[in-house]
């Protein structure tokens, strides 16, 4: 609390330097300084209209939306084969993802693992695990290639969904035509494998009035040691963040 | 970066195998050894340099960085968990650092397609989908609006999640360090999608960033209305290129992926998008072979960063254990602290502001006899959820979610010191 008033009686000093001495001891009375630091505030009242910003135009709309949801909202006029995928698959691709999108290296692994997803090592590809097909148009299209993003294009991306969809044996046909109607009907194995956040249900127990602060339970004992591990494992069995 | 632990780890090691060569003098007060005449400390005898000597002038460091003697104290990273260092992780050093506020060259760094390095007078934020007008603004109209600021904590959804199946990185900087706290300067979201006019039926927004990967999350537009900011300075000056510049969103309590740097677009729409950070990614499997999504919120949670594996003990007798806590769902009301593992708990003494989804810094101040120690820090949130072990996690969790890992971290202090990341049943 000393503290405190030191800080108040430093900052009436302060004030008094700019401020008339009556002002100066109002402060003084007033710890003001110090509440606000404890007690964050509401955001200031604000007109709605600011008068800031402009509207956008379409062609700058056009320009940067290119993002695209499962129901095919934002998907764009154009169209893609498997077999038209494959080409520039080996040619932009497969250098990071392999010739049919097992990886290379840590790269990512986009095709097979079907089945895995309890397994003690599970293998999360766009095929055993991602819900939509949309969602491999949105992101090619968005961010790949790694390092030349933005670069291909609405027939491109159709081709290459079209690919790796068939090497995940979702899309049968090599022939079959990937475009602005049919991608978004596309099922995906694993479309119903997820659920929305649960924790305050399902962890409820870890909400605990009283937690114990006595002789809880019998001595612990060593049962892991990260230098055991020696901080490198080796790079499959290692964790992924990417 | 080669197959090896970091070198500093390994510098270390063979510090503290010196250390503890060298006998039980590192653990003696100097000068304490009984029945010797106490000798003069040439460090006060001797006149030294920077008693003699003219220092810098004030004209030498426009921008100012630590002292030489603090070189140690930077982000690491740890080379083998990612493909490549432009779609990576590094590590804020928790272990050397105090209070509560995160030095700006030192907060962790995550990108996806690198530091997106902007003109601030050629970037733009647009507003579009659902509104009523869609809009357009620079950073000079964001920077005439109304701004508030806020401290919160940043908290990667991945931090502690290489120690799901076990202790495997040894200190806190890589098991905890995906995190940082700063003071944010921004506007309010609120403030900006009034100018746009959200239509009624907006219920998610899109946010996209400007770099290279593009970065987009679905928000629920409730969040946005509540307490989101749009931020352009962290810790008194504008956000750095890595954390964003010249603009990105501050999503308080909420996992650290969704706060979208280099901020660029925002879309009004009425469902999610499930985008690719939202559903490979971001979404936490379960022993069932389903996953949870939309985990939004960074759960309760605490570390002990002093004594820990990269700041050892030194010393017997007064020693002060420090360490921080934080909750996304509101401020931390108190943290417990274990040095038995887990048996007997004390609370510790929060010291500094206690701020909303903000980190609190803890103390004990304890005497040590040179026993061995098993410390564990436990911190309970104003909703009343206690942090809860890694194995009660795990009950639930199993150990695939690779998200979340907001379980109680266990330091083994052995008598000579030597900390490590252990865990412990």
């Amino acid at each position: 609390m000393s503290r405190s008033l030191s800080l108040v009686a430093y900052l009436a000093v302060a004030a008094s330097v700019a401020l008339p001495l009556s002002q100066a001891i109002a402060e003084k009375a007033a710890p003001k300084a110090t509440k606000a630091v404890a007690t964050p505030t509401a955001p200031p009242p604000m007109p709605v209209k600011l008068g800031l910003g402009r509207p956008a135009l379409p062609e700058e709309i056009h320009a940067w939306d290119t993002d695209v949801r499962p129901d095919g909202l934002g998907l764009p006029p154009g169209k893609g084969t498997a077999k038209e995928g494959d080409a520039l698959f080996q040619e932009r691709c497969s250098t990071c993802h392999g010739e049919f999108g097992e990886g290379v290296g840590r790269y990512p692994v986009l095709s097979g693992g079907l089945g895995t997803l309890k397994a003690d090592r599970p293998d999360k590809t766009i095929g055993s695990y991602w819900p939509d097909a949309t969602t491999v148009y949105d992101y090619i299209r968005r961010a790949m290639p790694f390092g030349n993003a933005r670069s291909l294009t609405a027939d491109e991306a159709y081709a290459l969904t079209a690919y790796l969809l068939n090497m995940n044996d979702v899309i049968k046909d090599p022939d079959f035509e990937l475009n602005q109607n049919t991608l978004a009907k596309v099922k995906m194995p694993n479309a119903a494998g997820f659920y929305g956040d649960d924790r305050d249900t399902s962890e409820k127990q870890f909400w605990n009035k009283a937690p114990c602060m006595k002789d809880c339970g019998p001595a612990p004992k060593v049962i892991g040691r990260a230098i055991a591990v020696d901080v490198t494992p080796d790079e499959k069995a290692g964790p992924k963040v990417d | 970066m080669s197959q090896k632990p970091p070198s500093d780890i390994l510098d270390r090691r063979r510090f503290l195998g010196a250390a503890g060569l060298a006998g039980a003098g590192v653990l003696l007060p100097l000068a304490a050894k009984a029945g010797e005449a106490a000798k003069p400390d040439p460090a006060i005898t001797e006149v030294q340099d920077w008693n003699r000597y003219l220092g810098d002038g004030v004209d030498k460091k426009p921008y100012g960085v630590p002292s030489k003697f603090e070189k140690d104290v930077i982000r690491r990273d740890v080379s083998w968990l990612t493909a490549s260092p432009e779609s990576s992780v590094n590590f804020t050093p928790l272990h050397a650092i105090d209070g509560i506020i995160t030095p700006s060259g030192v907060c962790f760094e995550r990108h996806h397609g690198g530091v997106a390095e902007i003109n601030p007078a050629e970037h733009r934020l647009m507003i579009n989908g659902l509104v009523d007008t869609p809009m357009v603004f620079t950073m000079d109209d964001i920077k005439r609006m109304p701004r508030v600021n806020k401290v919160y904590f940043l908290e990667c959804a991945a931090n502690s999640g290489m120690e799901w199946r076990g202790a495997q990185l040894n200190g806190c900087q890589f098991t905890h360090g995906m995190i940082h706290n700063v003071m944010y300067t921004g506007v309010p979201l609120k403030v900006l999608l009034e100018q746009a006019g959200l239509k009624p039926n907006a219920k998610w927004l899109m946010l996209e960033g400007a770099d290279s990967a593009g970065m987009n999350r679905s928000l629920p537009v409730a969040k946005a209305l509540d307490d989101v900011l749009i931020a352009f300075a962290m810790n008194g000056e504008a956000l750095r290129p890595e954390n964003g510049y010249p603009l990105r969103a501050v999503i308080p309590g909420w996992q650290g992926n969704l706060w979208v740097k280099w901020l660029r677009r925002i879309e009004a729409g009425d469902q999610p998008w499930q985008a690719r950070e939202e559903t490979s990614k971001y979404t936490d499997l379960m022993p069932d072979g389903r996953a949870r999504k939309y985990t939004f919120v960074m759960d309760a949670k605490s570390v002990i960063t002093n004594p820990s594996p990269q700041a050892p003990l030194k010393f017997k007798g007064r020693n002060v254990l420090s360490g921080v806590a934080w909750s996304g769902r509101g401020t931390v009301k108190r943290v417990d602290v274990t040095m038995d593992g887990g048996r007997n708990w004390r609370e510790a003494r929060i010291d500094g502001p206690v701020l909303d989804k903000s980190l609190v810094r803890f103390y004990v101040d304890f005497d040590w006899n040179g026993q061995e120690l098993m410390l564990q820090s436990r911190a309970i949130d104003e909703t009343g959820y206690v942090q809860p072990t890694k194995a009660e996690l795990r009950k639930v969790r199993g150990v695939n979610s690779i998200y979340h890992n907001n379980g109680i971290q266990t330091w083994l202090v052995h008598p000579d010191g030597v900390t490590e990341n252990v865990e412990i049943a």
